[in-house]
């Protein structure tokens, strides 16, 4: 299946589907069903924080947000999809295979994560860092191929970050640094893309550009993206779908106009808001504030 | 963008063999006994071709039965401690781990002291119990290492450097009330030295434990550049976490014992080492494996010529010199770290 999925992030080579069809139905590519899990310091000890029985379906170019405060469950869920926990009850099964269950060079090379950047021990250049995404391609003391090299390169080019290939990565900027973790994750050639706060260090410009982007891969490679945020406005503004969570439990899945009521999300948020519509018609949230001005 | 070829490995490697090459010459030549170089050369040439008989006697007793196994002895405890030390770097996650630093070394030094108690007549019995020890200290050091269930830098680096200096305690009582036993001196074990020769079977059998213990974390080369970054990141990327940590942990604790066991606590070269080499040649474990392995040989066989011809004809402890020119590295690398 390999030689199948190799030409998937290359662009030019990619399956030629009418130039109409932006978005078909799509066969379902993710599927969580009922899965849970809980968080305990023993056996016998109660959990210290439980998500309760999720579910949801991901097609193929769906771009998928995890949306919640801090503490709802959404980094718990997504270490569930990638595999990295097995669920207590339920399943999370990409293409129909359970995530946790796939030996970990297989998964890396289905499921690509960009997790919250840890520090680096030892310098590293950007195209190094972005070399590491074909590490699961690689058998033991392998030396990459000149066709690995193309896939960096490739991958660099598909973030934007083409120029930054020989730069240190303690000498580059916040959204330059999250533009070559991304180009890691896409040089995995995966078919799950998880992000886990990938805009939290971002201005608002890098963010915008960042989902944009996401948004542009997710549509050319078929990807599957979800995304774990807090960011409201993105989400609605990104996300097809949206998953939001409230202290470990779902509370409702669909997308964001369907999700986005003034209730609920005061509920899960406490904050007072108030929700209107952008102008593609996507829900907008504002804060509403305790003067309101009247002056035109 | 230059991705590690293997010509280019095979010539950073050959290039550092020429460099031990002509410090093995330079050891041979350096002594209370000089012997010129053409000398050596032709004695070294006479064996060569087997007619190591027309040597003149006393030649092939300095050269080839005090010299040369020191110098071999040199060679693979440099070997293994800097292998060892690259390798709990990457198993640690912290720049300045190292056997001696973080009290493997003494975790040996204690089991094959505590060995030679017992049963000092069994062969093999001293390697097997300093890797014991060596593999139980850093499963100490490790879990006193860790913060709320994450490896800290700070505080790993203060429970080897304690677990050191209790063990070390330890054994300076053990020395002290069974001094009337032949156990060799404290100095032995606490500093390491490389004057005692190794019986020549042994010798064969601590290459092949060399190969395979240093060949068996090689194969995780790859595994571990990827396991420094962070063990999430590393299990994402498709490495088996577990079972990487399992096989460095096992063949580092082994390479430590099985060179504490021979030459005692020698110090800093797991550190010392593998940072020149990252210097050199970058972190690429795929290199730095290889070429640890070649500068530590390199850095221990001109350190103990140093222990030997610095101060003559009292002979040094090869400990003192690496510790003289470790610990300030460590001090650097430490500040540096810092900022």
């Amino acid at each position: 299946m390999s030689s199948g999925r190799t030409v998937t992030a290359l662009p030019g080579a990619l399956h030629s589907e009418g130039e109409g069809v932006r978005r078909g139905p799509g066969e379902v590519r993710l599927s969580v069903e009922q899965a849970s899990y809980a968080y305990s310091v023993g056996e016998r000890r109660a959990p210290l924080f439980t998500l309760e029985a999720t579910s949801f379906q991901a097609r193929q170019r769906e771009v998928v947000a995890i949306l919640g405060p801090n503490a709802s469950g959404k980094s718990t869920l997504l270490r569930l999809i990638s595999g990295a926990i097995q669920p207590l009850s339920g399943r999370v099964q990409l293409d129909g295979f359970e995530t946790s269950q796939l030996e970990p060079r297989t998964r890396a090379q289905r499921i690509a994560v960009v997790q919250q950047e840890s520090p680096l021990l030892f310098p590293a250049r950007a195209w190094e860092y972005v070399l590491q995404g074909r590490h699961p391609y690689g058998r033991t003391l392998r030396f990459e191929t000149p066709e690995d090299v193309a896939i960096v390169e490739n991958a660099l080019a598909q973030v934007g970050a083409g120029e930054l290939r020989d730069r240190w990565m303690d000498r580059v900027s916040g959204g330059e640094k999250q533009r070559v973790i991304l180009a890691r994750a896409l040089a995995q050639q995966p078919l799950l893309l998880l992000l886990d706060e990938p805009t939290l260090h971002l201005d608002i410009g890098a963010q915008v550009e960042l989902l944009q982007r996401l948004r542009r891969l997710a549509e050319e490679n078929r990807y599957t993206a979800i995304v774990v945020t807090h960011e409201l406005n993105l989400a609605a503004e990104f996300a097809d779908q949206v998953v939001l969570l409230h202290r470990g439990k779902c509370l409702r899945v669909g997308p964001p106009a369907a999700v986005y009521s003034r209730e609920l999300l005061e509920q899960v948020f406490e904050a007072p808001l108030e929700v209107g519509t952008g102008p593609a018609g996507r829900p907008r949230v504002n804060i509403r504030g305790e003067r309101t001005e009247t002056a035109g | 963008m230059r991705p590690l070829t293997f010509r280019r490995l095979l010539l950073i490697c050959s290039m550092l063999a020429v460099v031990l090459l002509a410090v093995v010459i330079l050891a041979l030549k350096l002594g209370a006994v000089p012997i010129s170089v053409t000398d050596l050369v032709l004695s070294l040439g006479r064996v060569a071709i087997g007619r190591s008989d027309q040597l003149p006697s006393e030649y092939r007793l300095i050269v080839f039965e005090l010299r040369l196994p020191r110098i071999l002895l040199g060679i693979l405890v440099g070997a293994a401690l800097s292998v060892s030390g690259a390798g709990f770097q990457a198993l640690l996650r912290n720049p300045l781990a190292d056997p001696y630093v973080l009290g493997v070394s003494s975790g040996a030094a204690l089991g094959a002291i505590a060995s030679l108690i017992a049963s000092p007549h069994i062969p093999l019995l001293t390697p097997v119990a300093a890797f014991a020890g060596a593999a139980l200290t850093i499963a100490a050091v490790y879990f006193l290492g860790r913060r709320e269930g994450q490896l800290d830098g700070g505080t790993l680096l203060l429970a080897g450097i304690i677990t050191a200096s209790f063990l070390s305690a330890v054994i300076m009582f053990l020395m002290t009330t069974l001094s009337g036993r032949d156990l060799r001196g404290m100095a032995f074990w606490l500093m390491g030295d490389l004057s005692t020769p190794l019986a020549p079977g042994l010798l064969w059998i601590f290459v092949v434990v060399l190969g395979v213990a240093a060949g068996a974390i090689y194969t995780t080369a790859a595994d571990l550049n990827l396991l420094l970054t962070g063990e999430s990141e590393a299990m994402h990327l498709g490495v088996h976490v577990t079972r990487v940590k399992l096989v460095v942990y096992l063949a580092a604790s082994i390479l430590t014992g099985m060179a504490v066991s021979v030459s005692g606590a020698i110090g800093y070269v797991g550190l010392l080492v593998p940072h020149v080499m990252r210097l050199l040649f970058g972190s690429d474990y795929r290199v730095l494996i290889p070429t640890a392995a070649l500068g530590g040989a390199i850095v221990i066989v001109l350190a103990d010529t140093l222990a030997r011809t610095i101060v003559p004809p009292t002979e040094l402890p090869v400990g003192a010199m690496t510790a003289m020119a470790g610990a300030p590295v460590f001090i650097y690398l430490l500040r540096r770290r810092l900022q």
